[in-house]
Order: structure tokens, then C-alpha cells, then sequence
């Protein structure tokens, strides 16, 4: 099987972001890393692939300095990267229309995919890569089983109320959730097998009928702060405070 | 083109809350953009929900009831409403972000060649070429201003965000909507859905909430918390420490990338409020926290904060509750 499992960096998971004055975010001293559902779909790929044989392809779009996170895949047992290389901000549609380009390149049997990234929170890219590509798509996955001479996926899916189980029939995309594995850390050996594996670089010019960028971040806020609230000494008081307020 | 469409997919035979208020976003943004919102309703509770939606403001509501949504998919959820919403030519195609309306949302966006935005917490300037929203980013950290430009555009909102509607003493007209004769994707099935069974209110409707996370060291300390959930008439929540760990369903994670809740009451007993699950769970309107490090994060933001056992001091709250109560 030839699966392509993409990655996005993002902050390191539990970093407080800094804002400018303007709204924008201080990116000098950030740490970044795999997205934590991306790290997630690279397991997949390589449990999969050890269990069927072929190659797991990590696949970024995005500036040079991704190469760091590409390197983790490979670090971690993927077979090659691949990046659509490009220095301005893509929006979801023309990020997924950039991983569609790649994807036709490499036609693989399934492309796994964090549900979300954790930064901007859109969840987005999956399933318009799917719908440009006219694949069926199985989303929130806690668990996936392949059958490659059926050329099926059936999946498991964290879905409101309960778990759902739904049968893609390959090539398709399957997001990933937080229960599907526990991925593995990049062994020494393995980082330093990484260096030498393939890592290949696609112009984002290759790419035929890029959108126009349709969303845009005009500003980023900080919360607004709740009000400082009270230590209370004991149930009873606590109790006491909530009849008061009338809520239990 | 300044039209919005609300799509609903109903779980009951009337709209609940939620339901109802992501057509209060619609009526919203319907008013921004200068426009009137449609709601569409689609598989097979559409019919009998369609007239509870009616009441509540909307120009017209189209019912979606076709074969191919009686096991429904993603795929065919996206082609039929994209049907709708091309020859609707709407400005805005919308729906709450259940994880339905995430299944489908963004492929309805890919065929529009449209913008989204997922999770609007709020609306801000709207005109011809632009929607502005508010949304969660950074783990709920930070809010991000959004500007979706273009002619058309798709979002999901969370309801907690959003008021019902006010029922406005007239009904709209309901309509069949024109679907395409097969919506199932060729390569797609699905196969069964296990649910949860449900003892208690769901998470996102309830008004008060119980939540506990590995403090409570499993199902024998969940006991503890679901019999104050009884008393208080409560739903009950989890950190995703306690479903990783099997005690609890995945759908009682509470988070960002679970359940986003805002009750009046939110009750959180062993659980240290990484900021994940503040994402989930910060807009609640009074929070307390029972923990017994007096460091966790979770006590920055709590409203009446206990450091103690939750062993102890869960038992001792919901015979407190019951004597008040009588
Ligand atoms: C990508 C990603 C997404 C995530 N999404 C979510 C999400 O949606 N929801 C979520 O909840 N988490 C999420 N997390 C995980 C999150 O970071 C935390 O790991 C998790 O919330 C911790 O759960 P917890 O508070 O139950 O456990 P812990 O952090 O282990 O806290 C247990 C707490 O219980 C207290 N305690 C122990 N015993 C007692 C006792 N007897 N009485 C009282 N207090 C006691 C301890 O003092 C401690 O504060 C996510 C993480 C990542 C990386």
C-alpha cells in the first residue's frame, strides 16, 4: 500500500501565544512541532504499512523550515517526504488544492490527515482535499482496518453520541482522532537514517488552479480575562455560595 | 446574493436548543449581510422538525428527506446540501458544529470554491465582498478575527455562542428541497452507529454540568460524581485523560477537541484544566473546581474553587444539595 500521511507545524502544544499590539502573533522565540492529530496519522501510516507492506510519503506544503518536521516522519520510520514548497500563507481551500497537486503526483491508496490543527482550528483541509479529488473520506477515526485486496477501509469514527462505523473504498481520506494510537518517538537510528532518505520538493507554480486566498486572519485576540474568583474553606460554604446564587 | 442558509440536521422530532440557536446565527447574519435566512432540514426527522423550526423566524424552511439520508454519510449530506445551496445562490451556507455538520461543511466549501470558517463564536462586519467572524485558535488560547471574501462562504458556529430565536407567532412556509436523484457516494457505506447509552441530559443542553477527570481514578469514582449529577439534574463531562483511560465514552470529553460547552454551572472535580479542556468548557458562566493541589491551572478559572479530595468533598456536596433541597 502507498499512503501519504500530511503534516502541518504547529506550536509546541501547551505554548501560551504572544500577541504584538497590533493583533499579530510573536513568532520569534516559538518552538514548533509535528501537529499533535499529524503525528497521530503518521503512525497510522507506518502500523499500516507494516502490517501490508509499501511506503508511507509525508507530505508537507509550506516554507523550507519544515523540513525540520518532515524530518521527524522520517525520523519516526516514514519511507520519503515530500514538500509543495511556498513562503506566503495558504488559506484551507488553497492548501488542499496544493495537497490535491501532490497527491495526483503520487496517486496512493489512502491519504491519512490530523483532524485538526491545533493552531487555527479549522479542521477544514481534509475534506476539501476529498471533495477536490472526488474520494470518499471517513472522519474522527479511532480505529482502521484495511483490507488492500478489497481496497477497503473500514472505520471507526468518534462522532457526537457515540461511535459510528462507516466502509471507504480506497483511495480515500481518514482523519485522524486522539484514541486511534500512541505514536511511536524517532529513535536515534532513526534520525539518523532520515538524513538520508528521499525528501523531494514540488514549486507551489506546479500547482494548476491555485484559488484566491478567500480567508483571511485580520487580527488575533487575547481571551477576554474571567473575574478572579474565590477559594471557599469548605463544602459547606461552597454549597452555601451556590444555594445563594440559586444553582443547584 | 445576500441570502443565508441554516442547515440542520435534527436528532429529534422538535429542534432542540442548539438547534434552534444556530438559526439564530443564520437570522443574524441574515441581518448583517442584508439578506433572509432559509433553514434547510435534512434526513429523516426533517419532516416533523420543520414546523418547530418555522415558528422561529426563518423565510422559508426546506425539508430534505431523500432515501440516500436514512444511513447518511458525509459525502451525501455535502451533495445534497451543495445542491441547495447552488441554486440558491447563497451568500452564506451555515450549521451548527456538531460533528455531522464538520463532516460535510468543508466539501460543501470545496464545491463552492468558497471560504470557511469553522466555529464562529461571533459576528463582526459584514458588506458586498466580506463576512467577518470571530473564532477560537490556539487551543482556545486566542481569538482570531476572520474576514472570509469572497461571494460565498461556509461556516460552522458553536450554538453556546448564539441565542435561540424567539418564536415570532407566524410559520414560515415549508418546502421540499430539490435534491439530486442519488446523494451516496459511490465508494462510500456506512455501516452502524453504536450510541452511547444516555442516562442523563446531553452534555451541550444541559444546564448544569459534572465533570471529572483522572483525580477520580476510574468508574468507582465516577459513582461519586454521577450521583451529584443526579441530584442536580446534571449531564456529566470527562477530560480526555479519563476516556484515553476507557472509565468514559469518547463523546463525554469535554475540550478542544471534544465537547464545547457553556452551562450555567460547571462542576469540575480532579481535573487539573489543561488549557484543551479550559477550550471546552471556559464559557461556562460559573465554574467551580474541586482538586486537591491548590496549584492546578483549573482554579485560574474558577468562579468558587475547593482544595480537597474529591473522595470526601463530592459525597459531602450532594448530601448538602439533597438537605437543601428537602
Ligand atoms: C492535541 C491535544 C488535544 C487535547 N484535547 C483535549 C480535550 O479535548 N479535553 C481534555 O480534557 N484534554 C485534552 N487534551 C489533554 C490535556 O492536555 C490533558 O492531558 C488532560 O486534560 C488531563 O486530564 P486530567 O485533568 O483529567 O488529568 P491530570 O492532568 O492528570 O489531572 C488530574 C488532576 O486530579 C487531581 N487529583 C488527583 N487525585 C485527586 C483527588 N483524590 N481529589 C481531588 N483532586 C485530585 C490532581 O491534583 C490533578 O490536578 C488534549 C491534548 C492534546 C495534546
Amino acid at each position: 500500500m502507498k499512503i501519504i500521511a500530511t503534516i502541518k507545524r504547529t506550536p509546541q502544544r501547551d505554548t501560551r501565544m504572544k500577541l504584538t499590539p497590533e493583533g499579530g502573533l510573536v513568532t520569534d522565540q516559538l518552538q514548533y512541532e509535528v501537529n499533535p492529530f499529524d503525528e497521530l496519522a503518521v503512525e497510522e501510516g507506518l502500523r499500516l504499512r507494516e502490517k501490508h507492506g509499501g511506503e508511507v510519503i509525508a507530505v508537507t506544503v509550506g516554507p523550507a523550515g519544515l523540513s525540520e518536521q518532515l524530518q521527524t516522519a522520517l525520523a519516526m520510520g516514514a519511507d520519503r517526504a515530500l514538500r509543495v514548497d511556498t513562503d506566503q500563507p495558504l488559506d484551507p481551500l488553497q492548501t488542499a488544492t496544493a495537497l490535491a497537486a501532490a497527491v495526483r503526483k503520487e496517486s496512493p491508496d489512502l491519504v491519512l490527515m490530523g483532524k485538526l490543527a491545533i493552531d487555527a482550528e479549522n479542521g477544514q483541509v481534509p475534506l476539501m482535499l476529498a471533495e477536490l479529488l472526488d474520494w470518499p473520506h471517513a472522519s474522527f477515526a479511532s480505529k482502521i482496518e484495511v483490507d488492500p485486496a478489497a481496497k477497503i477501509a473500514r472505520v471507526t469514527c468518534e462522532v457526537d453520541g457515540g461511535l459510528e462505523t462507516v466502509e471507504v473504498g480506497l483511495p480515500a481520506v481518514i482523519t485522524t482522532d486522539l484514541r486511534l494510537n500512541e505514536p511511536r518517538y524517532a529513535s536515534l537510528p532513526g534520525i539518523l537514517k532520515a538524513k538520508k532518505k528521499p525528501s523531494d520538493v514540488m514549486p507551489l507554480a506546479e500547482v494548476a488552479d491555485l484559488p484566491e486566498q478567500g480567508l483571511k486572519v485580520a487580527a488575533y485576540h487575547t481571551l477576554p480575562p474571567r473575574q478572579a474568583g474565590e477559594i471557599v474553606e469548605s463544602v459547606e460554604e461552597l454549597a452555601a455560595r451556590l444555594i445563594a446564587k440559586n444553582l443547584v | 446574493m445576500s441570502d443565508v442558509l441554516i442547515v440542520l440536521i435534527p436528532g429529534g422530532e422538535t429542534p432542540s436548543r442548539s438547534e434552534l440557536a444556530a438559526l439564530g446565527f443564520g437570522l443574524k447574519a441574515a441581518g448583517l449581510v442584508g439578506g433572509a435566512c432559509d433553514a434547510l432540514l435534512l434526513g429523516p426527522n426533517a419532516s416533523s422538525a420543520a414546523a418547530g423550526v418555522a415558528e422561529h423566524g426563518a423565510r422559508t424552511v426546506l425539508v430534505g428527506d431523500h432515501a440516500d439520508l436514512a444511513k447518511p454519510t458525509g459525502e451525501a449530506h455535502a451533495a445534497a446540501i451543495g445542491a441547495v445551496a447552488k441554486s440558491g445562490g447563497y451568500r452564506l451556507v451555515a450549521g451548527p458544529a456538531t460533528t455531522a455538520m464538520r463532516d460535510c461543511l468543508p466539501r460543501v466549501a470545496a464545491r463552492l470554491k468558497a471560504p470557511m470558517a469553522s466555529d464562529v463564536l461571533a459576528l463582526g462586519e459584514c458588506d458586498g465582498s466580506k463576512i467577518g467572524i470571530t473564532k477560537p485558535s490556539f487551543s482556545g488560547n486566542l481569538l482570531a478575527d476572520v474576514d472570509l471574501v469572497g461571494p460565498a462562504a461556509v461556516a460552522t458556529c458553536r450554538a453556546s455562542s448564539f441565542d435561540p430565536p424567539a418564536a415570532t407567532g407566524a410559520a414560515a412556509p415549508i418546502k421540499a428541497a430539490e435534491l439530486p436523484a442519488t446523494l451516496a457516494h459511490a465508494r462510500k457505506k456506512f455501516v452502524e452507529m453504536n450510541r452511547t447509552p444516555l442516562e442523563r441530559p446531553e452534555l451541550t443542553e444541559a444546564d448544569t454540568v459534572v465533570s471529572g477527570g483522572r483525580g477520580t481514578r476510574g468508574a468507582e469514582g465516577f459513582k461519586l460524581l454521577e450521583e451529584l449529577a443526579d441530584v442536580l439534574g446534571a449531564a456529566v463531562g470527562a477530560s480526555r485523560a479519563v476516556v484515553d483511560a476507557g472509565w468514559m465514552p469518547n463523546d463525554f470529553q469535554v475540550g478542544q477537541t471534544g465537547k464545547v460547552i457553556a452551562p450555567k454551572l460547571y462542576i469540575g472535580c480532579g481535573l487539573s484544566g489543561a488549557i484543551q479542556h479550559l477550550a471546552g468548557m471556559r464559557n461556562s458562566k460559573t465554574i467551580v473546581a474541586i482538586n486537591k493541589d491548590a496549584n492546578a491551572p483549573i482554579f485560574e478559572v474558577a468562579d468558587y474553587g475547593l482544595v480537597a479530595d474529591l473522595f470526601e468533598a463530592v459525597p459531602a456536596l450532594t448530601a448538602a444539595v439533597k438537605k437543601h433541597r428537602g
